[in-house]
């Protein structure tokens, strides 16, 4: 995939090396991601998706390779500083404290973007997720599993990122739910923001996302776009068990 | 009540404050059955759950095992009465050896752990049983393995096979298949379904694939209540139940 050269990455990532203690979980994984662009994260349990995002965002940071976001390297800086640059994160597992409440969720985030903008108001997330606004008062331990997670997207929506990073956005959601989780990653996708998707419903991912990135046991098998995926079926059998 | 029953129960509620989690629902299980709850999140499945298993106590209603009522004994009670549960999270030793993750869970249940080191019988008991689990789950050859070093689908399996180990009739299972990629999801399916002859299963779980492969009957919450409860067939053309839950179009592929 090609792409401009006058136009920085957002997300330039080479030959990333990460371990847990003497486990060597990453191999030399490189991820570019340009303004505006979706991509996903493939690759079975165990493979590396959540590392190969962590790394970049400094929790497990590289013992190898390099991270450039917007030009800057990462190096020895702390990850709620290179959140800071724009990035909103959406973990696995949700991240939702349990004693604080759904609009102290929201105000606890919110910050304008490095522009000095606020396009994501609290407002403006209430009116994306009207359940949340029914739930305004009520603590996250009393949040369903959706509700969780339709806040992590709306408080990482109110730090106005340029980029949305979601680890297994619907993970553990009702069917119903899960289809109101994709129609708002189609949402943000169309304002603009980009994105980097890790999540287990491969046709979603396809029509979603422009590039993707295979990984099986910490090494890209497959960086490409989703045409490149589809003319490639066994790909996706082998790697993935997509038949 | 049918003999065929083997749990059931009677106008349960459960409230937090205000918050009525699960409201007067009445429903069964039968012997052998793979019994499913749905229901879209914050229904009220997990607390029903918790009631069951006696995690939490009703504020109401009743719970009978064997046409006795256990509402309101302890979640230890209820084990020892042969009802074994397993929860949304792993919930395992990550540094234990897969046997050794079985063989504590048997010896919890059959007495406690420093109870059961001291008896060379009860050793033995302990050590069969877990390996009697393993094979069932198709993990026997991964005994000796370290639980951390295992596939989260192989961990996941692990946690069933603990269950096992307390010697069950009955097991609840909340969503066992979760964070699950296809293959994973199939390995598990096949297992569950493998074991209705000698168990009675109750499942929570979002994969459609499984339950509609799995079920037999179907009991469907929103908002804490049953809104329908019946046939796998009947539940899966339910208009109200795609309504609130399914929607009205086939799932996509999973990895």
């Amino acid at each position: 995939m090609t792409t401009d050269a006058t136009v920085t990455p957002l997300i330039e990532a080479r030959g990333l090396h990460a371990y847990y203690g003497e486990s060597h979980v990453l191999h030399g994984v490189d991820v570019t991601l340009m303004p505006g662009e979706t991509l996903s994260l493939l690759g079975r349990n165990g493979m590396g998706k959540t590392t190969t995002l962590k790394s970049i965002l400094g929790f497990v940071p590289p013992r190898r390779g390099d991270v450039y976001i917007k030009g800057v390297s990462t190096a020895k800086r702390r990850p709620w500083q290179l959140m800071r640059q724009g990035i909103g994160y959406v973990p696995e597992g949700r991240g939702i404290f349990p004693g604080i409440s759904v609009r102290e969720h929201l105000i606890m985030a919110a910050r304008p973007n490095e522009r000095g903008e606020t396009p994501w108001t609290m407002e403006r997330v209430l009116d994306t997720f009207p359940r949340l606004g029914q739930r305004i008062n009520h603590d996250g331990a009393l949040l369903s599993g959706g509700e969780q997670q339709m806040l992590s997207i709306g408080r990482a929506l109110t730090t106005n990122p340029d980029l949305m990073i979601l680890d297994e956005a619907t993970e553990g959601l009702a069917p119903l739910i899960r289809d109101e989780i994709w129609n708002i990653i189609r949402t943000i996708k169309a304002t603009g923001i980009s994105t980097i998707i890790v999540d287990k419903n491969i046709d979603n991912l396809l029509e979603v996302a422009e590039k993707h990135l295979l990984l099986v046991k910490g090494e890209v098998k497959y960086s490409g776009d989703s045409q490149g995926l589809r003319n490639n079926p066994g790909l996706l059998e082998t790697h993935l068990g997509v038949a | 009540m049918s003999d065929d029953i083997v749990l059931a129960t009677q106008g349960l509620t459960r409230r937090f404050g205000g918050l009525v989690a699960v409201n007067e629902v009445d429903f069964d299980v039968k012997a052998h059955e793979i019994h499913a709850i749905l229901g879209p999140n914050g229904a009220g499945k997990s607390t029903l759950i918790n009631l069951l298993s006696g995690e939490i106590p009703p504020s109401e209603g009743q719970v009978l095992y064997r046409q006795k009522a256990i509402q309101g004994k302890s979640a230890r009670q209820i084990a020892r009465l042969g009802i074994g549960r397993s929860h949304q999270k792993t919930n395992i030793f990550p540094r234990l050896s897969c046997l050794q993750n079985c063989e504590l869970a048997a010896r919890i249940h059959m007495g406690g752990v420093l109870g059961s080191w001291r008896s060379r019988h009860t050793a033995q008991q302990v050590s069969e049983r877990a390996q009697e689990v393993l094979e069932t789950c198709q993990l026997n050859h991964r005994a000796h393995t370290t639980a951390s070093d295992m596939s989260y689908g192989e961990q996941r399996q692990l946690q069933i096979a603990m269950v096992l180990a307390t010697a069950p009739s009955l097991m609840l299972l909340d969503e066992p298949m979760a964070g699950m990629g296809r293959e994973e999801t199939a390995q598990v399916t096949e297992l569950l379904a493998s074991l209705t002859d000698r168990y009675t299963l109750v499942l929570i779980e979002h994969d459609m694939d499984s339950v509609f492969r799995l079920a037999n009957r179907i009991t469907v919450m929103v908002d804490g209540c049953v809104l329908e409860s019946g046939p796998t067939e009947q539940i899966r053309t339910s208009d109200k139940v795609r309504d609130v839950y399914l929607g009205r179009h086939d799932e996509g592929v999973t990895a």
